[in-house]
């Protein structure tokens, strides 16, 4: 039940300026593995969704090959092909019953009354959607639709489950219950799915592997770790979560690992782990690639990390003992690998967000830090240093 | 051109598809844009050279140049008053908490669903040399009501109902919020109703007027009983230039000075006033206020489409009464004779109507969404063509559509007159393009996906139509066959045309009777009509909620 997307390419023609182009997939090859579920994440416009439309049959590709488990599909209409699909926008059919929907592929596959009965029972049990067997769409809720269109795509046990943004009509909460539910029955049926979404987050929880893309063309492949900590390009490394772009210089590469300098002067210096990096020479720019949540703030000037130390915030950080202020002070004594200015703070509960000022780099850089009402505030304008691992570091 | 002939390519792919576009493409030039040439033809050419001959005769006339200066004085009288009829009944409807208000809109409706000269009939029954009112009660025997005051009342009662359908739509879908925003920040009633419900409406009573307009010159019935000798109407005239005179070219000239006036409206109408809309008459009624209108101009409103009102139940109650009367005007006891007449004599005609309605109304109503679902769903050459020249039957008169018939199928290969054929063509394409439109609203607001749904579920295009499709289209559905199944029943101003001894319609017998002064048979044959087509409503609309189900039926409101 593999996927094999060779050299897959769109043309739209406008139909207002039949001399205008759009080419919407460009040279798209991908291989899906048995069971697996690849999730085609990026912006709107991206041609995430044409390309799942080429595989389901609706859209037919300008160029290249569409393989189905062995087969080739191109000349198979979509009604012929063994794909499911969950459209975004559900498309339960709203003249037919709940089960009349479930039951709707195999009626046509000409299933007998009785055993479409006992599947459609039995999908909807799986699904939590007993006693609504009766009901008309217009009475479920957009979770309760959500599922049945999931049901109905998966009665047929198709080779390919095919997911449209099936999330984004959902509020939030439901989003995030949705997206755990709909992962939990894709392997417990073990069908090779398909999912778009422009949500990273989606993307993340779902996927074995995540396929970006941008303006038709394939930014990069990966699972979701590799995607996050070790992005392609600088694209990818913005589009999926936050991050920081320090302009560098590769000083020195070594087998194990690569030194880089920024801001001029020797005192920046940096390593990162080679595998973690492309292809550099000594004297390349080289731009570091880091996370937020992997900065290491330190409080400058301030060895003893006393009182005056403590954020003046929140009254919660007062309470913070003194041992664990020392304890924090001793670990952040290292030498900063820059040194900046905090120029605004945000305080989310969880997580505190600080825009720090790095004048050496002529950048802003975000970092985040957890447990504040352990860890403590930075004020405005406080001098901080900033350091970060060589493993959470990467070099574009 | 690239992408045309790509299109073709993938059409020629589905060899379904292909064809029906093939069949439509084909039927929508025959029946509806070959009569039209032929009509065009048959006035300027002679010979095979061009003639301005004909036209200079009717313009020359000084009848006939009066005939196309009433038909166009009777259009505008009729737009103005009718929409500002159809206007006060709309906006009592909508803006009021007036008592009655489905008793109301029945009564505005009830003409839509009746012969379109049953005013005509009652009016000449009520006030005419005989008439109930001016004869028995008043004692008056020389009446002027033939002419223009009996013709545009007539026609009024006719048409009002068309604006007050489209003008509800119109009022409805006029935010009541912004009248609430109005009147919040100071504005008086009547200000509040003269600078924001009002501008507001103006496209679409413009676009009712426009309507108005078309419909009145076509109007052949009400003229053809009132208009009488000294005020000649050019529907009329175009008729008695063919069936008195035998002048074919002459009637032709004529129908294509009447198709002018009515094909600039409905450009007008389509192409700019359409445009204009500020609201979609399509949206979802909101939940109207009863702050615009103060209790005093509330009880006058009432008073007034009350009054309307009686002159409906009065026209009505005169029918059926003159049904049973044994003499209208002189002999009043009751009697069944005028029916006797109706289903001995006359019942050849009832059945052919029948006949002609029933098989025509599915046909045309099924085509319709097919043709809806083809424009709004699929990519193919010429698919613009077919939207523009099936909407076209609706702008042309149907005296023009006559002529055009009988000059186009009246010799080999395509030899028609006479047959049930040219009838049911005739009936076909001239009452699609309402189902058109209405199914093209229905779908633009279904989601592709749905039916894209169906499909990857393993359903073929056929059973996806027939299962998925139609099924949700089943409102636009329901109100094309209503529609085609009224018309039919009582169309006769192309119909008068076509029929033969052989296919006659209860329409035309109608009027025979009229002009024969036999008015208690036409009334008995008018009241049959309208029961007959009452039946036909409710079993359409059983039948299709049996077809589609309780479900389905959800959808069925009118």
């Amino acid at each position: 039940m593999s996927v094999t997307l060779k050299n897959i390419t769109k043309i739209f023609t406008d139909p207002s300026n039949q001399a205008r182009e759009v080419v919407a997939v460009k040279d798209v090859n991908l291989e899906i593995q048995e069971g697996e579920m690849v999730t085609f994440l990026g912006p709107s416009g991206c041609g995430k969704t044409t390309t799942l439309r080429i595989i389901s049959g609706f859209e037919t590709p300008t160029n290249g090959e569409v393989w189905i488990s062995g087969t080739l599909v191109n000349e198979i209409p979509p009604n012929k092909r063994d794909t499911s699909m969950v459209f975004q926008s559900y498309a339960i059919f709203p003249h037919l019953s709940v089960s009349q929907n479930i039951g709707f592929g195999l009626e046509l596959k000409g299933v007998k009354p009785k055993e479409i009965r006992r599947q459609v029972e039995e999908i909807m049990e799986v699904m939590t959607l007993t006693n609504l067997y009766n009901r008309r769409p217009d009475q479920l809720s957009g979770g309760q639709q959500q599922r049945v269109a999931l049901a109905r795509a998966i009665i047929n046990r198709p080779k390919v489950l095919l997911f449209d943004e099936p999330l984004s009509n959902l509020d939030a909460k439901l989003r995030d219950q949705m997206r755990i539910e709909i992962r939990r029955i894709q392997q417990s049926f073990g069908i090779t799915s398909i999912y778009v979404t422009h949500d990273q987050d989606e993307a993340m929880t779902v996927s074995d592997r995540i396929m970006v893309m941008k303006d038709g063309e394939v930014m990069q492949i990966g699972t979701p770790f590799e995607i996050y900590s070790r992005p392609a390009n600088t694209f990818v490394a913005d589009f999926i979560g936050r991050v920081n772009l320090i302009d560098a210089v590769v000083e020195t590469v070594e087998p194990e690992s690569i030194s880089v300098v920024c801001g001029g002067g020797g005192e920046h210096r940096h390593k990162v782990i080679t595998s973690w990096a492309g292809d550099f020479k000594k004297g390349d720019a080289a731009r570091i690639v880091v996370r937020p949540e992997s900065l290491r703030l330190s409080r400058m000037g301030d060895t003893a990390a006393g009182a005056d130390g403590k954020a003046t915030a929140a009254a919660e950080a007062a309470s913070v003992s003194a041992a664990t202020a020392e304890e924090n002070g001793t670990a952040r004594s290292e030498v900063p690998f820059l040194k900046g200015i905090i120029k605004r703070s945000v305080y989310l509960g969880p997580t505190v967000e600080y825009e720090i000022d790095v004048p050496d780099v002529k950048a802003q850089i975000l970092a985040v830090t957890y447990n504040p009402v352990e860890e403590g505030f930075y004020r405005n304008g406080e001098e901080v240093g900033i350091n970060f691992s060589s493993a959470a570091s990467h070099l574009l | 051109m690239k992408e045309k002939l790509r299109q073709l390519r993938m059409l020629s792919k589905d060899p379904l598809l292909f064809t029906i576009v093939i069949i439509i493409f084909v039927s929508v030039i025959l029946f509806i844009l070959y009569p039209l040439v032929k009509v065009i033809t048959v006035s300027v050419v002679a010979d095979g050279r061009f003639t301005a001959a004909n036209l200079i005769k009717v313009v020359s006339s000084w009848h006939l140049r009066q005939a196309f200066f009433n038909s166009i004085l009777m259009g505008l009288l009729t737009a103005s008053l009718g929409s500002l009829v159809g206007f006060i009944f709309a906006f009592t409807v909508t803006r009021t908490n007036i008592p009655l208000k489905k008793f109301f809109n029945i009564i505005a409706i009830i003409p839509i669903i009746s012969p379109p000269f049953i005013g005509a009939l009652a009016i000449i029954m009520l006030f005419g040399n005989n008439g109930f009112i001016t004869s028995t009660l008043l004692g008056l025997f020389n009446t002027k009501i033939y002419g223009i005051r009996g013709l545009l009342f007539a026609q009024i009662v006719t048409f009002f109902p068309v604006a007050y359908i489209n003008l509800k739509g119109v009022l409805e879908s006029i935010s009541p919020t912004l009248e609430d925003a109005a009147m919040d920040l100071g504005g008086s009633r009547f200000k509040v109703f003269r600078k924001v419900t009002l501008p507001l409406a103006v496209p679409g009573i413009a676009s009712s007027m426009l309507i108005l307009f078309i419909e009145t010159l076509a109007d052949f019935g009400n003229p053809l009983i009132l208009a009488g000798s000294r005020f000649p109407i050019l529907s009329v005239q175009a008729y008695l230039e063919i069936t008195g005179m035998y002048n074919l070219p002459k009637g032709a000239a004529i129908a294509l000075i009447l198709l002018i006036p009515s094909l600039t409206a409905f450009f007008l109408q389509k192409y700019w006033v359409a445009k204009k809309q500020y609201v979609t008459i399509t949206g979802k009624p909101t939940t109207s206020t009863i702050k615009l209108v103060s209790p005093a101009v509330k009880w006058l409103l009432f008073s007034l489409i009350s009054f309307f009102a009686l002159i409906i139940i009065m026209i009505y109650a005169t029918i059926v009464w003159g049904a049973f009367a044994n003499v209208w005007g002189s002999d009043n006891t009751l009697t069944l004779r005028h029916f006797a007449y109706v289903f001995g004599v006359g019942f050849e005609s009832v059945k052919d109507t029948i006949i002609i309605a029933g098989l025509s109304t599915p046909i045309s109503g099924f085509l319709g969404m097919v043709i809806a679902f083809l424009v709004v769903r699929k990519r193919f050459p010429g698919r613009q063509f077919i939207e523009v020249t099936s909407l076209l039957s609706f702008a042309v008169p149907g005296t023009v559509i006559g002529i055009g018939y009988i000059l186009a199928f009246n010799s080999y290969p395509f030899l028609l007159t006479g047959t049930l054929a040219i009838l049911m063509l005739n009936f076909i394409f001239r009452y699609i393009p309402v189902g058109i439109q209405s199914g093209i609203a229905v779908l633009r607001q279904i989601d592709p996906s749905i039916e894209e749904a169906a499909i990857d579920l393993g359903a073929d295009a056929r059973s996806t139509f027939r299962r998925i499709t139609l099924p949700m289209m089943i409102p636009a559905f329901f109100s094309s066959l209503i529609y085609s199944f009224v018309r039919a029943m009582t169309a006769i101003s192309a119909a008068i045309f076509l029929v033969s001894s052989r296919w006659n319609l209860m329409t035309v017998q109608i009027m025979s009777q009229v002009e024969s002064g036999r008015l208690g048979a036409a009334a008995a044959f008018s009241l049959v009509l309208v029961l007959i087509i009452l039946t036909a409503i409710f079993v359409i609309r059983n039948l299709l909620l049996y077809r589609y189900g309780k479900l389905g039926g959800t959808f069925l409101k009118i």
